[in-house]
Order: C-alpha cells, then structure tokens, then sequence
C-alpha cells in the first residue's frame, strides 16, 4: 500500500500526528485516559452523579457515553475505519446501531414491565 | 437494444474479478461482514443481561462487591483487576495495529515482533480470566438461598460489611456423605454437599449477637438491605433452605441465578473468541515467520486477522461496561 494513505488527525483535527505509528501511541493514551476515570468513577461514585435522569442513573449515562467514545476510537483508528470509504463506514456502523437500538429498545422495556408485573404484587417473590 | 449492450460490457467488468467494491479487498469485506454479524450476537447476550436486569432491578448483585479479587493479594480492591484486563487487552489491540503498520511498510522483522506480543497480551488475558472464573465459582463468603431462590448474606452489624459462613458457623454433624453412582443405584448420583447445614447456620447466628443478613432487595442508598436481629433471625428460620457456597450455573452466593449465567455465559463466549484470536494469531505468525507474506508482496492478512482481533477489545469494552461498571 502507497504510504501516506492514513488520515492522521482525531478529534476534528484538534489532534495532529507526523507518522501512522504517532498516532497509534496518541489513540493508546487516549484509551487508557478515559477507561482511568470509568474506574474511578465506578470506584467514587460521586453523589452528585447518583440521581436518575431519563430512567438511569448520570454516572451511568457517563459510563455508556465512554465506552461509544473508546468504540469510537477502536473502530476508526485500530480497525482503520477512518481510511475506509464513507460508504462502507456508513454500511457497517449504521446497520449494526439501527439493530442494536431497535433490539434495546424491545427488550429493555419487557424487561421494566416484567419488573412491574413482579412489583406491583401479583407475583409473590419474598418467601 | 443500446441498453443490453452496454449492460454486457459492464457486467463483464464487474465480474471478471479483481474488481473491489467499496474499495476493500474481497477478504476485508468479507472480515466486516463477520464482524457486524458477530457483533449483534454479543449484541443479543447483553441486552438479553440488560433485560434479566431490569427485570430484577431492585435486588441484581452489585458488581463491586463480587468483583474484588487481585491475584496474590489478600483483601478486597474491586474492580481493579478488571480494570488491568481491560488495559491488557486495549496495549495488543496497539501491538496487533503496529503489527498491521509494520506490514504496509514491508518490514518482516518488525511484523513478528509485534505479533509475538499481541499473542503473548492474549494470553494473559486469557489467563486472567480463567483466573477470575476460578475465583468466582470457588466464592468466599457463602450464603443462605430462601424457598423463593432469594440469597440471604451475612454482614457484621458494626461495620456492616460481609461475614463468611465459616467465621460463625460450627459444622458439627459427621457430614452427610454425597452419594454416588457406585454406593448404591447406579444411576443416581447427587451434587457436592455444602460444609454446613441449613441448621448449622440457624445456631450458629443465634450465637453471634453480632452478625446480621442482608437481603438482596436494594434501598434507596443504592446498597442492600441489613435487616435487625429479630428479623434476620426469622427470615432465616422461615425461609432459609439451602446452604450455597460459590457459584455455579443453578445457584451462587452473590444473589440471582441468572447472575452468574450471564457471566459464564457472556465472559465465556468472549474468552472463547479470545482463545480462537491467539490461535489464529499464532498461525499468522508463522506464516509471517516461514515469509510467506513477504512472497506475495502483500502482509493483508496480518491486517484481517488485526481487525478480528481489535474486534474481540471493542466487544471487551462494552462487556467492561455492562457487567461490571453500570
């Protein structure tokens, strides 16, 4: 392969690497960066994080929004998707989150009523 | 007439091979192909675990506090071994990358280098986890499983924090002996016995002022619930069945069965991708070795197999998540 085929910049640009390899090291950093506070938090649990906002806890809002940072990162720049064609990009990320969203948003809410059905009484658990 | 002449010239160039759709050679295309469908099975496993948790969401174990073995360590550092797995796993998913960067440039030797590496990461981190099953299925606590399949645990009431069975539980029977196949019918057999019996641990709590159960409804402080003496001694005289020690695919010390399914089953399939990523790490390696690659001129094989492999971490990184952050 020709050299210089890599995009070498992440964040929009913010950050700009000289070689492939830079960039690669900058990635790691970037990682491990973001899976330190995940732990940190997971250890912490600050109060304020604590409360509910749109049926799930802020800190675990926190959580999902950094994994899909460090997804991210891992598809586009460990599984080279930034040098991929935009159609290609476009084929795998979308097929697998328009699924992913669907299959969540079914099981998830049968798994809250099923909660309900037990909670509100016409199941007996506590015995 | 124009129309099926020119669709004929346009299918011979289409089909003549050596033609690559999207840009990606039919190998990659065919790697993404994989790894999308591979991806919405681990999809399925963990909203299939988001689903059993929301259907106990009032009473699912919290991870940190089943989670806290460091090998070689005595004492509880939850997370922190998960944690290193983790980054274990994210330094070869840069190794197995250098590896793919070290082939476009052509360079044999750097190539080897970096997939010995990824290889060796993988299999610590396969090891880790065999270790970590090991420590779950083993336990350390014990507990007290109800008629309803509800986990009863001990805590000590001053620092509230969990007591094992065998600190205040006395085992004073002889043992009842398992039976096996051979003693007697041939064809019927049961499971280890636990140490202590369900009346054991009744005296045995009636004994010590100090300890209390904890239930596995969660309050509203986000812990488990510590009930009173009065009530801890009742809920275990009226409900208490069996004795669990560790876990195992029917019953586990650390709260719903469905818990420690979804971790055999999830941690398993993805340590068995593991396990195959190093396998076939191994075999591209030496075919990197025997120079093969250098031969065709062309190290892509290094890079399908890399993206397998950075696959295997981006599915880790939700598994981290989902099981023991959230």
């Amino acid at each position: 392969m020709a050299e210089n085929t890599h995009k070498l910049e992440i964040l929009r640009g913010l950050i700009k690497f000289k070689s492939n390899t830079q960039k690669i090291w900058g990635v790691l950093i970037l990682l491990s960066i973001v899976t330190t506070v995940e732990v940190a938090l997971g250890l912490s649990k600050p109060e304020a994080l604590l409360s509910k906002f749109l049926g799930l806890k802020i800190l675990n809002w926190i959580f999902i929004i950094l994994t899909l940072v460090k997804a991210y990162y891992i598809t586009w720049d460990f599984m080279h998707m930034r040098d991929e064609t935009k159609t290609l990009r476009r084929l795998v990320v979308w097929t697998a989150i328009f699924l992913v969203c669907y299959l969540l948003f079914i099981v998830l809410l049968e798994g809250g009523y099923v909660f309900d059905v037990y909670d509100t009484g016409y199941m007996k658990r506590d015995f | 007439m124009d129309n099926t002449v020119v669709s004929t010239e346009t299918e011979g160039k289409t089909w003549g091979g050596g033609n690559k759709p999207l840009n990606a050679s039919y190998g990659k295309m065919m790697m993404w192909f994989f790894i999308v469908s591979d991806a919405l099975t681990f999809s399925g496993f963990l909203a299939a675990y988001g689903f059993s948790r929301f259907k106990f969401i009032d009473s699912w174990p919290i991870a940190d506090e089943v989670f806290t073995h460091v090998p070689f360590y005595h004492g509880e550092l939850p997370m922190v071994y998960v944690a290193f797995m983790t980054f274990v796993l994210i330094i070869s998913s840069v190794t197995m990358v250098l590896a793919v960067d070290a082939g476009h440039e052509m360079k044999k030797a750097k190539v080897t280098f970096y997939l010995l590496l990824t290889i060796i990461f993988g299999a610590v981190f396969v090891g880790s986890q065999a270790w970590e099953w090991s420590t779950f299925i083993k336990g350390d606590y014990g507990a007290v499983q109800t008629n309803g399949g509800n986990i009863l645990q001990f805590v000590n009431a001053e620092d509230e924090h969990q007591v094992a069975l065998r600190d205040f539980v006395v085992a004073d029977h002889d043992g009842r002996i398992a039976h096996e196949g051979k003693n007697g019918l041939w064809y019927q057999s049961e499971d280890t016995q636990p140490t202590y019996t369900i009346e054991e641990v009744i005296k045995g709590l009636e004994s010590h002022d100090n300890v209390l159960v904890r239930t596995q409804i969660i309050n509203e402080e986000g812990e488990k619930t510590i009930l009173s003496r009065e009530e801890s001694l009742k809920q275990l005289k009226d409900n208490g069945k069996i004795v669990v020690e560790g876990a195992n695919l029917h019953v586990n010390e650390y709260g719903t069965p469905l818990f420690a399914d979804f971790f055999f089953f999830i941690t398993g399939f993805h340590g068995f991708h593991v396990f195959s990523g190093v396998m076939i790490n191994i075999i591209i390696l030496f075919n990197v070795i025997l120079g093969t690659y250098e031969r065709r001129k062309s190290y892509e094989m290094v890079e399908k197999v890399g993206l397998y492999w950075h696959f295997v971490d981006l599915v880790w990184v939700f598994i981290f998540t989902f099981f023991y952050l959230v």
